[in-house]
């Protein structure tokens, strides 16, 4: 809304109703009570005064703030002066009277005493404004009141839509009001008359003899004498406009009004008094409805479920969209059931339609449950909705779709509505997670089903290998190979990995290597891990799922892979007794490849990596002097740290927090094992003499690696063969390990697919 | 301001549509045909997370030079579609969300009447009017009001409304 400016005197006067209406002193004024009877008494017509609410915002904010009031009386003003009502009027009209009241206010007549007086007089003349509003009325309302124009002329009842009534009762003074202001055209005072928002032709009671009798009142009207309380009216020339364009609208209304007016105008003057009456429900009609609920509803004080209503009202033979609107109007707390005042309000709408009379746009007062009621409803409707809801009127929540207990209209229960709406909203929305919840199991599946957990093995190379995978795993999960895994299903985190390493370490070194088993578990460790760590790692964070996963038998690995396993086992275990040499030098050729790779594999992660890595691997095993500097490094930095496995083990742990460096760290231990036993032998190969002298020192920093220093060549020699016997046969497995896993991983994509087909059904 | 309102059913034909501007309805007829592209893309894309938390607001759906396009869905993908005036800076994602709140609480008083049948034409009044709130109201926002009335009322008037008007 567009600012207000008001004069000091609209200021005050305003401002006097405001508190006036304030009864809570809350700054917010409710559409009821008070401000409803302030409206009525400005005599406006029905329609008129809900355009004027909704122009003001009211009906968008549920209540009347301040400002929201002071336009609602400025536009009360301006529709009394018959100015169009529109939001720019406020301010455009300039020196707009104050809007006039009637008489039930007494303040008001106190503060206007005079403006009061001019009232009586100006009733006639305000009837001649009349036009502007209806006409406007009409073409907003379209067919609504044209239609309610023509039974007009046979209405015998009470007049249902007051905007039709007023271009009735308005027509007949109109020309007088264009020729008065043709007669007076200079001067605010011949807007007087107009401006003067008398009681408004109402077109009930004391009003109506305004119609005829304003004519007379009105020309023999003049300057008005309350006029000094009120700014002279500069804006004659765009009024009479105004109003002259007006008539030309209305004379057509004219001429079919003015027959019907007399006897509208006598009617309603016989009809009642007050404004509701139209819609009036006699005592006898309010008698039949009563039983005619009792036969649906025998309790009256319970609801009508709304296929009931349905049924019923459907008796009736109205066309299902008079009844739905009839609906509409009737079902006030939008509950979907009807309440005894319901159901009769909607029953009188019927027997209105039957008789020819259109129905209203809004539902009117006398249809209304008491304002009161609406509060109680409003708290009784929520229980009633949700005792509805629950199911006493069994049928009404199953048509209720997002099934909102008990939307209130009542505009101060419109935040609370819109609050019980959206806990409705979770609540319905709460329901449909059961049917995604199947879908979101799915996805779950695959990634578990995939992931594939291997038994620890039980050599202490492996274990080693092992610690370093699984370490790789729970800390970067970019280790494409990680021949290491938890065989209980549980160990997820990284403590029950590192335990369980710790325990295999130590029991591997006990045991040296140990059965096929474990080593048949390794391609599946590998590609599991692979996997896992693939599936996770874009997804879970560090140390959640990937390392546990239960075991899961492969057969195509261990197809694959035991042959391989065991010959190499057969080979690894002959070496048994080169011990520790040995074993260790079975273990580092593995985390090699995947170290040397590490920088490239660690970090991308995934297929090329682990193709790198494939690739590199065998070119790792003729280059492991090469590698073996690197690592010789790495193991020289490593040395220092790490005097005993168990430290080893435990330095597994800090060292797999730490993602960077990790892959490298744990690798380089095995590693640094074998490397010191290639080292032996290799200052015999002739590798560089930087490597000799780190050796040494790592060799001699390193009392508690059991290696035996002083090796003869032919051990050495031995243990170099074996070590690439084995390099080539883990090659060789890594190869086919990722084989497997490129098919998983095409097997996963297309149970993927699959579930994404399901899926949008699950939606729907 | 909102220049359409459309109500589109769960399988995706209109339930309701109502553009302010009543000449050249059917482009945003197309507009509105168009968003739900957007609208299934949103929600399909927002079905992969926990579906308790899927938000009914869509938000914007996609903006054209001349106007935005603001989607909501329902919990049984009753859509509502709302195409904006560009122009009208001041309409904040609050208040569209609140005209969506609006929306769906008028399409659920529509639910619950008897009289009407899930996947008939919205013919409510009550709905029809508050539709027409809404638009008016976005476009007083704008402090501008369009005269509807045919035949200004007054040559300022007219003047006014021709220049706010779209």
């Amino acid at each position: 809304m567009e600012g207000l400016t008001l004069s000091d005197a609209e200021q005050k006067y305003y401002s006097d109703l405001f508190s006036y209406c304030d009864i809570e002193s809350t700054k917010k004024v409710s559409a009821n009570g008070r401000v409803l009877e302030l409206f009525r008494a400005a005599q406006l017509p029905n329609d008129v005064v809900l355009q004027i609410m909704e122009l003001c915002g009211a009906t968008r904010l549920g209540y009347f703030g301040r400002s929201q009031f002071y336009i609602a009386l400025k536009l009360v003003a301006v529709a009394q002066s018959g100015f169009p009502l529109r939001v720019e009027s406020i301010n455009t009209v300039k020196d707009l009277p104050l809007p006039r009241f009637v008489a039930s206010k007494n303040e008001q007549e106190s503060r206007h005493p005079t403006s009061y007086s001019s009232d009586s007089e100006n009733q006639g003349s305000y009837s001649g404004v009349i036009p502007p509003p209806p006409g406007r009325g009409q073409v907003k309302k379209g067919s609504t009141s044209h239609d309610t124009v023509q039974p007009r002329a046979s209405v015998d009842q009470q007049e249902p839509v007051s905007p039709v009534v007023s271009p009735q009762q308005s027509p007949p003074a109109s020309p007088h009001t264009w020729r008065k202001h043709n007669r007076h055209p200079s001067g605010g005072n011949s807007e007087r008359p107009l401006a003067g928002p008398g009681p408004f032709w109402s077109p009930f009671g004391e009003a109506q003899s305004g119609s005829s009798a304003g004519d007379a009142v009105w020309s023999g009207h003049s300057p008005p004498p309350p006029q000094e309380n009120w700014v002279s009216f500069a804006d004659t020339p765009p009024t009479s406009t105004l109003l002259t364009m007006h008539p030309a609208s209305v004379q057509d209304q004219t001429t079919v009004r003015t027959v019907a007016s007399a006897t509208t105008a006598n009617e309603i003057r016989r009809q009642s008094s007050s404004y509701d009456d139209p819609w009036k429900i006699t005592d006898e009609q309010r008698q039949y409805y009563v039983n005619q609920f009792k036969t649906i509803q025998p309790d009256l004080n319970g609801f009508i479920p709304g296929s009931a209503a349905k049924e019923f009202f459907t008796k009736s033979k109205l066309p299902i969209l008079e009844l739905s609107h009839i609906w509409e109007l009737s079902d006030f707390d939008k509950d979907g059931a009807l309440t005894l005042d319901e159901f009769c309000a909607a029953f009188h709408l019927v027997v209105a339609r039957k008789n020819g009379y259109d129905l209203p746009e809004k539902l009117p007062e006398s249809l209304m449950p008491k304002l009161i009621d609406l509060e109680d409803s409003a708290d009784v409707g929520d229980q009633p909705g949700e005792v509805g809801y629950s199911g006493s009127p069994a049928e009404a929540p199953p048509s209720k779709s997002p099934s909102m207990p008990s939307l209130n209209q009542t505009w101060p229960e419109l935040n609370q509505s819109s609050e019980q709406w959206e806990t409705f909203s979770e609540r319905s929305s709460s329901s449909q997670t059961l049917t995604q919840f199947d879908s979101n199991i799915a996805p779950a599946d695959p990634d578990t089903a995939i992931v594939h957990p291997v038994p620890i093995r039980m050599t202490p190379s492996k274990i080693h290998m092992q610690e370093m995978e699984l370490k790789r795993t729970g800390s970067d999960h970019t280790n494409p190979t990680s021949p290491l895994l938890v065989k209980t299903s549980d160990l997820s985190e990284e403590n029950k990995i590192n335990s369980s390493v710790k325990f295999a370490s130590g029991n591997t070194v006990a045991d040296g290597y140990s059965s096929s088993d474990s080593f048949t578990s390794d391609p599946e460790q590998i590609g599991n891990n692979v996997t896992r760590q693939r599936s996770h790692s874009g997804t879970s964070p560090e140390n959640t799922a990937p390392p546990p996963p239960p075991p899961r038998p492969q057969p195509s690995h261990s197809r694959s892979s035991s042959l391989d396993m065991n010959r190499t086992f057969s080979v690894t275990t002959g070496q048994q007794q080169a011990g520790v040499v040995a074993q260790p030098p079975a273990v580092p050729p593995r985390p090699q490849p995947s170290q040397a790779p590490g920088p490239v594999v660690h970090r991308p992660v995934d297929a090329d990596g682990l193709i790198t890595h494939t690739s590199t691997s065998p070119q790792q095993i003729p280059e492991q002097p090469n590698f073996a500097d690197f690592s010789q490094f790495e193991v020289f930095a490593a040395s220092n740290v790490n005097e005993e496995q168990d430290d080893e083990a435990e330095k597994h742990p800090e060292v797999l927090p730490s993602k960077g460096t990790t892959p490298l760290a744990p690798p380089p231990k095995p590693v640094r094992r074998r490397l010191k036993s290639e080292d032996e032998l290799r200052p015999e190969v002739d590798e560089h003499t930087q490597k000799t002298g780190v050796l040494a020192a790592v060799l001699a920093s390193q009392p508690s690696i059991p290696r035996s220093v002083g090796k003869d060549k032919k051990a050495i020699q031995a243990s170099i063969r074996r070590n690439k016997e084995t390099n080539t046969v883990l090659a060789r497995l890594n190869s086919e390990l990722q084989q497997q896993l490129k098919d998983v991983l095409e097997e996963r994509i297309s149970l993927e697919v699959q579930l994404e087909q399901l899926r949008p059904f699950s939606h729907l | 301001m909102a220049v359409c309102v459309a109500v589109i059913a769960k399988e995706n034909y209109p339930l309701y549509i109502r553009s302010i501007p009543t000449e050249n309805e059917l482009k945003f007829h197309y507009m509105v045909h168009t968003s739900l592209d957007v609208v299934d893309e949103k929600i399909s894309a927002m079905g992969k997370a926990l579906v308790d938390q899927r938000e009914l607001y869509l938000g914007l759906l996609y903006p054209t030079e001349d106007y935005k396009v603001y989607g909501y869905v329902t919990n049984s993908k009753v859509k509502f579609v709302m195409v904006v005036d560009s122009s009208n800076t001041a309409l904040r994602d609050n208040e569209i969300r609140s005209m969506f709140r609006k929306l769906h609480n008028s399409y659920t008083d529509v639910m619950c009447n008897p009289f009407y049948n899930p996947g008939d034409r919205i013919q409510s009044r009550a709905f029809d009017g508050m539709v027409t709130s809404m638009m008016i109201q976005a476009r007083r926002g704008k402090e501008s009001l369009v005269a509807r009335a045919p035949g200004a009322w007054s040559p300022e008037e007219a003047a006014k409304g021709g220049a706010e008007d779209l």
